[in-house]
């Protein structure tokens, strides 16, 4: 029954499909946009255009590898915008002391958050979910406790330069986030911390009966995702330069988990796709710049983000269905 | 004999193909408390299904009281007056015990409004007459498992029943309240309730019933008064065993006896205790030697494996392995002394799906196959490549999904999961259980040759002859207690399961689930 195209595909064909569109789907559609853009956008391939883009999206993508992390375990992580606001809220109350103990204080309030959620995940046995929720709703009030509950202009020129400079052309928060993407796929592909996470993700009863460590690594990778939304909260007040909690990282979970999910992590864990997760960032970014550009209001591209969100869990299906 | 009260007659049903239940007949007189025994995939539960309106029967029928009945549902067969008390509660834990008792059928004023006062009267009234006393306005879950039990039973029974299916209702309950239950099951019989009852407990079979179906594969083996039924033939039936025919010629891939040296045990078990589950169960195992574990379902085989594997938390014993006591639950510490558990439940406990045959393999071992926590691929691919062969896992390569394998390649995955661990003690439950003729032999013969090899392993199958012909001895257990040792000539199918039937009395103190 070898048939033509337009014979309706059988159900392991269709689960063949679905399978590839999860693992390849995000790229394509990236190919695609780039395609219409370059058509139909006045300058779309410019540097100056491609800088700006991946400026803005370098944030998000360091976020999200920490969230592709957690969601390998079968967990989520809701407080990553709240630690963003956190490290902005922790960074003029240090400045005094220099760029370098501005940037430790911020990645400390991250590690303290990720600490805080994994101990309740892995030794209280809270629903990742639930988990979260707690620092997701009090981190940014911690947050504007810390910071007075205002907006502080920075004018520090060592930190300014972390959002400003450039290495060899490229924006500095991109060179970070591309290091950080090498770093954490090496993670994921080559130490034992990394197998094991997502074995965990897999099957966390035959990961305990095979004797692995389940709530060590389980505490680390909650931990790992706050350093990493900390991280991504410093390039973003160095960037704007101002420390803004009440703003800052607002719905930014909701961006990581998309781009994990669009990148082909299937929420239900024992999978980490880390290029997936930065071209789902990536993708996301697209679709709102082409809109915007095409001077669409940004609820469309909540719209259309949507509709990728549904494709990405409906192309999950062809892997668990069966 | 009265007329039946309930007769299902030639139930048929198969699930896509497989059949469940094979033209099966049963009946029950007003007031008959009947036995339904059967192993694991007899078609117990598929027939209680049917008599509870969860299944509909591809073929034959149910008649209530002469009248035939077909319930849309459960809760249809609940109107009609079939009642399921099942070994997971069902009820509302946070609710009070008189509202669980009404639930669904709460007295009311006007305006629908729950009469409150009334309906803690009549719960008192109907608890009192089961001779339970409790606070009716107390949350369900601050009492103990047994009472939330017989509040199941006593909600069950008033709502007109007239056929009652207990399945396993004594696993939780402590002797004390096992006695209340049997109280409250005479009290049933004297009132023309009948009783459908499931238990793998012969001792409570042989107190409270008069009847007894034993189910295999499907099919009625045997069906009569219980008290003309022996029990050393109630278990030969259960098992499918014909208890004169045993000793023929045996189809295993075992070799026969391992030369055990008569070293020191590599390991030993002392005293595992844990509550409703395991008394006392004591045992050693010697380097090359294969020490087979018996008993019927539920009688603590699994859970003593997971005991000496760390995997199971204990209230007292402990384990030593060649002379180092182990830590008590965990499992890390035990892999690291050499002991490896094969999982009973390979879906669940065993493979990690979403992972390829390599990784799956390499799991268990990560430690010595990684320096500094970064993993060696070359020293993964060797060992991998290594056991691959050995073990002959037919898979389209290391890095095809486990999932896509078969179940026999499966369980040879987990096999070599656990010997890249290079363990000194297997143990190995159900290795055969759900693969086909082929890996089975394969799985027999590797178990053999590790042996030989001067591994310690402890064998679990509900397979009889497996058990008789792949162990050096065989230790009986029952209850959650060792009844009995059987080597040497006295190691045969019969022996073993006149071990199992054994009537210990009303002692013991052990109860497994």
């Amino acid at each position: 029954m070898t048939g033509t195209a337009a014979l309706p595909v059988s159900r392991l064909d269709r689960g063949r499909v679905l399978a590839w569109l999860q693992d390849y789907g995000v790229y394509a559609a990236i190919a695609a946009l780039v395609v219409v853009n370059v058509a139909i956008t006045p300058r779309f391939l410019s540097l100056e255009n491609l800088r700006t883009q991946l400026v803005q999206v370098a944030p998000v993508v360091i976020v999200s590898l920490g969230m592709a992390l957690v969601i390998g375990t079968e967990g989520v992580d809701l407080s990553v915008g709240s630690v963003m606001a956190l490290a902005t809220a922790l960074i003029p109350l240090y400045l005094g002391y220099g760029v370098v103990p501005a940037i430790v204080a911020g990645l400390l309030g991250g590690a303290a958050v990720g600490l805080v959620n994994g101990s309740l995940v892995a030794f209280v046995g809270v629903q990742p979910i639930v988990a979260t929720l707690a620092l997701f709703v009090g981190g940014r009030g911690i947050a504007l406790v810390v910071a007075g509950g205002q907006l502080k202009d920075i004018q520090n020129p060592g930190l300014l330069s972390l959002g400003s400079s450039s290495v060899v052309g490229v924006p500095l928060p991109v060179v970070v986030a591309a290091v950080l993407t090498v770093v954490v796929m090496a993670i994921v592909r080559r130490t034992t911390f990394g197998r094991r996470l997502v074995a965990i993700g897999g099957n966390r009863t035959a990961s305990e009966l095979s004797g692995l460590p389940v709530r060590r690594i389980l505490l680390l990778v909650y931990v790992a995702s706050g350093l990493l939304a900390a991280a991504a909260g410093i390039l973003a007040t160095a960037r704007l330069q101002a420390s803004d909690p009440s703003s800052l990282g607002l719905l930014m979970e909701l961006s990581a988990i998309t781009a994990v999910v669009v990148g082909g992590t299937p929420l239900t864990g024992g999978r980490v796709r880390v290029l997936g997760t930065v071209a789902g960032a990536l993708l996301i970014q697209l679709v709102r710049a082409t809109l915007i550009k095409h001077d669409l209001a940004d609820s469309l591209a909540q719209m259309v983000q949507a509709v990728i969100i549904l494709a990405a869990v409906y192309a999950a299906r062809g892997r668990t269905g069966r | 004999m009265a007329e039946p009260l309930l007769q299902v007659s030639g139930i048929v049903k198969r699930f896509t193909g497989v059949v469940a239940l094979d033209r099966v007949s049963v009946g029950l007189a007003p007031g008959e408390v009947h036995a339904l025994v059967g192993e694991n995939g007899a078609g117990k539960s598929t027939l209680i299904k049917v008599i509870t309106g969860v299944h509909r029967p591809d073929e034959g029928e149910v008649r209530l009281a002469g009248r035939r009945v077909e319930f849309a549902g459960a809760l249809d067969a609940q109107r009609a007056g079939i009642q399921a008390v099942h070994q997971e509660i069902g009820l509302v834990p946070s609710m009070s015990v008189a509202r669980n008792l009404f639930l669904g059928r709460e007295p009311r004023r006007g305006f629908g409004l729950i009469d409150f006062g009334g309906m803690h009267r009549e719960a008192e009234r109907t608890l009192a007459a089961y001779g339970i006393d409790v606070d009716v306005r107390s949350p369900l879950r601050t009492l103990g498992v047994g009472v939330q039990q017989m509040i199941a039973l006593a909600r069950a029974v008033s709502v007109d029943a007239r056929v009652v299916v207990m399945d396993e209702p004594t696993s939780s309950l402590e002797p004390r309240e096992v006695d209340t239950l049997f109280g409250v099951i005479g009290r049933l019989r004297e009132r023309g309730i009948s009783v459908i009852y499931v238990s793998h407990r012969l001792d409570e079979l042989y107190r409270i019933c008069d009847g007894v179906t034993v189910l295999r594969d499907g099919r009625v083996v045997h069906q009569g008064p219980l008290a003309e039924l022996d029990r050393l033939r109630l278990v030969a039936l259960m098992l499918g065993r014909p208890v004169s025919d045993v000793r023929a010629e045996g189809v295993t891939k075992f070799s026969g006896a391992h030369d055990a040296a008569r070293d020191a045990p590599v390991i030993e078990a002392s005293g595992l205790t844990r509550r409703h589950v395991l008394d006392n169960v004591s045992l050693a195992i010697r380097p090359g030697e294969v020490v087979g574990l018996g008993g019927l379902l539920g009688a603590g085989r699994t859970e003593t494996a997971k005991a000496i594997a760390g995997a199971l938390p204990l209230d007292g014993g402990r384990v030593t392995v060649a002379g180092a006591p182990l830590r008590h639950g965990s499992a890390a510490a035990a892999i690291r002394a050499g002991v490896a558990l094969l999982p009973e439940d390979r879906k669940a406990e065993g493979v990690i799906a979403s992972l390829s045959v390599r990784e799956n393999i390499a799991l268990a071992a990560l430690p010595r196959l990684s320096r500094g926590g970064v993993v060696s691929e070359a020293r993964i691919d060797r060992i991998v490549e290594t056991f691959m062969r050995r073990l002959r896992i037919k898979a389209a390569g290391p890095h095809q999904r486990v999932a896509e394998l078969s179940g026999g390649n499966q369980q040879k995955v987990l096999l070599a999961r656990w010997l890249a661990t290079e363990p000194r003690i297997l143990l190995l439950d159900e290795p055969t259980r759900g693969i086909d003729v082929g890996a089975k032999a394969e799985v027999q013969a590797l178990i053999d040759e590790l042996a030989q090899d001067g591994l310690g392993v402890l064998l679990i199958s509900a397979d009889l002859e497996e058990l008789v012909e792949g162990s050096d001895r065989v230790v009986v257990l029952k209850d959650g207690t060792v009844v009995g040792e059987l080597s040497g000539a006295d190691l045969t199918e019969e022996g073993v399961m006149t071990t199992m039937a054994a009537n210990t009395g009303d002692g013991v103190a052990g109860r497994s689930g």
